[in-house]
């Protein structure tokens, strides 16, 4: 009985060990399916390849731009234009202009989002400035083009054929550890 | 359930100066404890000492919010700093006031006296085992508890982030508990949690041996007490869920303390993940809190009528239908964090499954009495009056299992309602119908009947003046977590504070009940309740004797 005991008890202890791998691999999988799904506002990336095969509709959408900076960031970061009116399928480029307004180099780093949420999986990035570290020297200011479109299957998802208006938001966070000015970082 | 012939010597405890009965000393039978019964008792005494120390604390929040405006809260910051504490810190105390209720409720009160105490106590007697399939892994289980409990006070006396404490909420969400939180009381109290779950997979794992492999020749599972039944689903829904927390909160540390960014959206984390993880435990930790209790009371239930219970294995198979689906509804906990219709419908749809099984253990509790022979003894009238209240908390759930609706109720008083009128007064008065049932088959003596219908009596009529009142507060849109409220809601808070005073006064009727019996309680016979019991912990003696079961039972 006493050997039957032990081999009940860690197959149980298996179950737990293995519960705690599925927490922990919860994390790459959620992300994948944000990739995947567009939830909660994730959009999506494309390459100029496939891109370049959407061809525009004449059905047209109004794209909002929002910038924020989380405190203790000391830019001044803005769209260059708040809206674009855009065909659904045409690639369009935006403008965000960020300046350091304090006399110390400063790093920071962006996250991207759009309302409403469901049509993440429809709002395709090209190319972007997310997520990549940027610093800027005391006063320097850049400008970081967004270049995207809207898939024109938006307009057959029944629960995003009435959107009319997508928010795209950007907000800089300050990466921690300043590091050098990099002068190849300017309006990339 | 079944019919029981307890065959040998063991059947009466007349061995008590005999080897089966050889006692260890007082330090080495209660500090190394090897033994389920001294192990269970140690857990109810914890698990009192607990739900003392985490209803005060209840008490503090209810004194201040009996009026509106901050009467108490500053003072009480002041006293714990040793210094004049600003608002703000004050504001801090009364986010770790809450947490510590939700966590010591929850982790130090609720599960130990239900797992630890009465699983301890009366799986092994019920199936006819002589012990724990892990006697020593037991006693760590319970010292793990111990240690994670003064970790989890301690915690209140060094910095939080604004003040002295882990003012997280039992939630612990990011960002809060990462970059909202800096000093090590979250690290402490995160590491609390981790000691508390691993005593509780460590238990669960010992109570899934126990039961699969100890049961007494004849105990098949199909004729298992309920309440073995209710230990067993609860054991695999620990096992499931709470290494999922262990991660989720072990992100959290690396969060704070290596520079991690598994919650932190400026580094491509997402806060909400953490909810998702949380909620995978946490909604499978309230039917942890909460099926244990349906164990009990289908045993009291079924004695005090002197009835087999009603539908036996729909009652078992409705708990084990509980654990499997509360593993797939937990973003209901999470609506207004900005989903999809569809994925609302899901879980609104998932949630509101669970009524059903819920229905038919209600439906056959009620069956069971029913025709019954009733008689309404202490332990009965605890378990009718938390068939009542879980029915209560039951309705409120199918409401707010509503997406839409709960965009509206999310975080008000009316979660608070609804979670304590299955908790509070679900799973307490379990607990209390359990201790009343079993107390003396546990001491040997017998709680006093007048006193426990009294004690039921204040009590019931406390919790509600108590907590029904926060429906209508909710309903007004009373948010949850707040010391101050505006004059509108003064009347019901009002009352709710004084329903508090009512309960408390019911408890200190338990307290004189408790200690009363102990010194002076009828002495208690094998089987006290009569033939309505008929499991198998009532073949032995009041106490069962050190050692029991050394000739193993036969079930017919």
């Amino acid at each position: 009985m006493a050997r039957s005991n032990v081999k009940t008890g860690m197959m149980a202890a298996a179950i737990a060990v293995s519960m705690v791998g599925v927490g922990f691999a919860a994390v790459p999988l959620y992300r994948i399916f944000c990739q995947v799904t567009g939830f909660g506002g994730t959009t999506m990336k494309v390459d100029s390849a496939q891109a370049a095969t959407v061809v525009a509709t004449n059905k047209p959408i109004v794209i909002r731009f929002d910038a924020n900076q989380r405190n203790g960031l000391p830019w001044e970061f803005k769209p260059e234009r708040p809206t674009d009116t855009v065909s659904i399928g045409a690639k369009d480029m935006s403008i965000f202009i960020a300046k350091n307004l304090s006399d110390e180099p400063v790093t920071g780093t962006a996250t991207f989002n759009v309302t409403p949420a469901l049509a993440g999986q429809y709002f395709n990035k090209i190319q972007c400035f997310c997520f990549t570290e940027q610093t800027l020297a005391p006063g320097q200011q850049v400008r970081m083009p967004v270049l995207y479109y809207v898939d024109p299957k938006i307009m057959t998802d029944p629960d995003t054929k009435d959107i009319e208006e997508i928010t795209l938001s950007y907000t800089f966070y300050p990466v921690e550890k300043p590091k050098a000015v990099d002068p190849a970082g300017e309006g990339s | 359930m079944t019919t029981i012939a307890a065959t040998g010597a063991d059947r009466h405890g007349h061995d008590h100066a005999h080897d089966a009965d050889h006692k260890p000393g007082f330090f080495a039978r209660w500090f190394m404890s090897t033994n389920h019964k001294d192990i269970g008792t140690l857990y109810l005494i914890f698990a009192i000492f607990a739900g003392v120390i985490g209803g005060g604390i209840s008490g503090l929040m209810r004194l201040e919010l009996a009026e509106p405006g901050i009467q108490y809260l500053q003072g009480w910051a002041s006293m714990m700093a040793g210094k004049e504490a600003s608002m703000d810190e004050a504001y801090h105390m009364w986010n770790v006031l809450i947490t510590a209720h939700g966590l010591i409720m929850v982790f130090f009160m609720v599960m130990p006296a239900i797992i630890g105490g009465f699983g301890n106590w009366f799986v092994p007697l019920m199936i006819g085992a002589p012990d724990m399939a892990f006697p020593r892994m037991n006693n760590i289980s319970f010292w793990l508890t111990v240690v994670a409990f003064i970790m989890l006070l301690g915690s209140s006396f060094v910095p939080g982030g604004t003040g002295l404490g882990a003012g997280t909420g039992w939630t612990v969400y990011a960002p809060l508990s990462t970059s909202g939180s800096v000093g090590p009381a979250v690290d402490m109290a995160i590491f609390s949690l981790h000691l508390a779950g691993a005593a509780s997979i460590l238990g669960a794992i010992n109570f899934i041996t126990t039961i699969f492999n100890m049961r007494a020749p004849g105990m098949t599972l199909h004729k298992m007490p309920l309440f073995v039944w209710s230990v067993l689903v609860t054991a695999f829904l620990l096992l499931l869920a709470l290494p999922v927390l262990a991660a989720a909160i072990t992100m959290l540390l690396v969060d704070r303390n290596f520079g991690g960014a598994f919650f932190d959206a400026a580094a491509g984390g997402d806060p909400v993940l953490y909810q998702h993880l949380f909620w995978f435990f946490g909604h499978p930790e309230v039917y942890i809190m909460i099926l244990p209790g349906f164990g009990i009371i289908s045993q009291i239930v079924a004695t005090f009528s002197r009835k087999p219970v009603f539908g036996y294995l729909g009652m078992a198979y409705a708990m084990v239908a509980i654990g499997v689906v509360g593993f797939v509804v937990w973003a209901h906990h999470m609506f207004t964090v900005g989903m999809s219709v569809d994925m609302k419908m899901y879980f609104t749809a998932a949630t509101m499954v669970i009524a059903v099984p819920t229905g038919i253990k209600i439906f056959s509790w009620i069956a069971t009495m029913w025709g019954g022979s009733v008689s309404f003894k202490t332990p009965m009238v605890w378990a009718m009056g938390f068939i009542f209240m879980f029915t209560v908390g039951g309705v409120t759930g199918v409401v707010l299992a509503n997406g839409g609706l709960d965009d509206n109720l999310h975080d008000t008083y009316y979660v608070v309602a609804h979670f304590h009128y299955v908790l509070s007064l679900g799973a307490v008065f379990s607990l209390f119908a359990g201790f009343y049932y079993w107390f003396g088959k546990m001491s040997g003596r017998q709680l006093n009947e007048f006193l426990g219908h009294l004690h039921f009596w204040i009590f019931f009529i406390g919790v509600n003046v108590l907590f029904f009142p926060m429906h209508f507060l909710g309903n007004s849109g009373m948010p949850r977590r707040y010391p101050d409220y505006p004059e509108a809601f003064a009347y019901w808070n009002g009352i709710a504070s004084l329903g508090y005073a009512i309960m408390g006064v019911g408890v200190i009727i338990f307290f004189i009940n408790v200690f009363w019996s102990l010194a002076a309680g009828r002495r208690a016979e094998d089987n006290y309740w009569g033939e309505g019991a008929t499991t198998l912990e009532w073949t032995l003696s009041s106490p069962p004797p050190y050692h029991q079961f050394e000739t193993l039972p036969v079930i017919k």
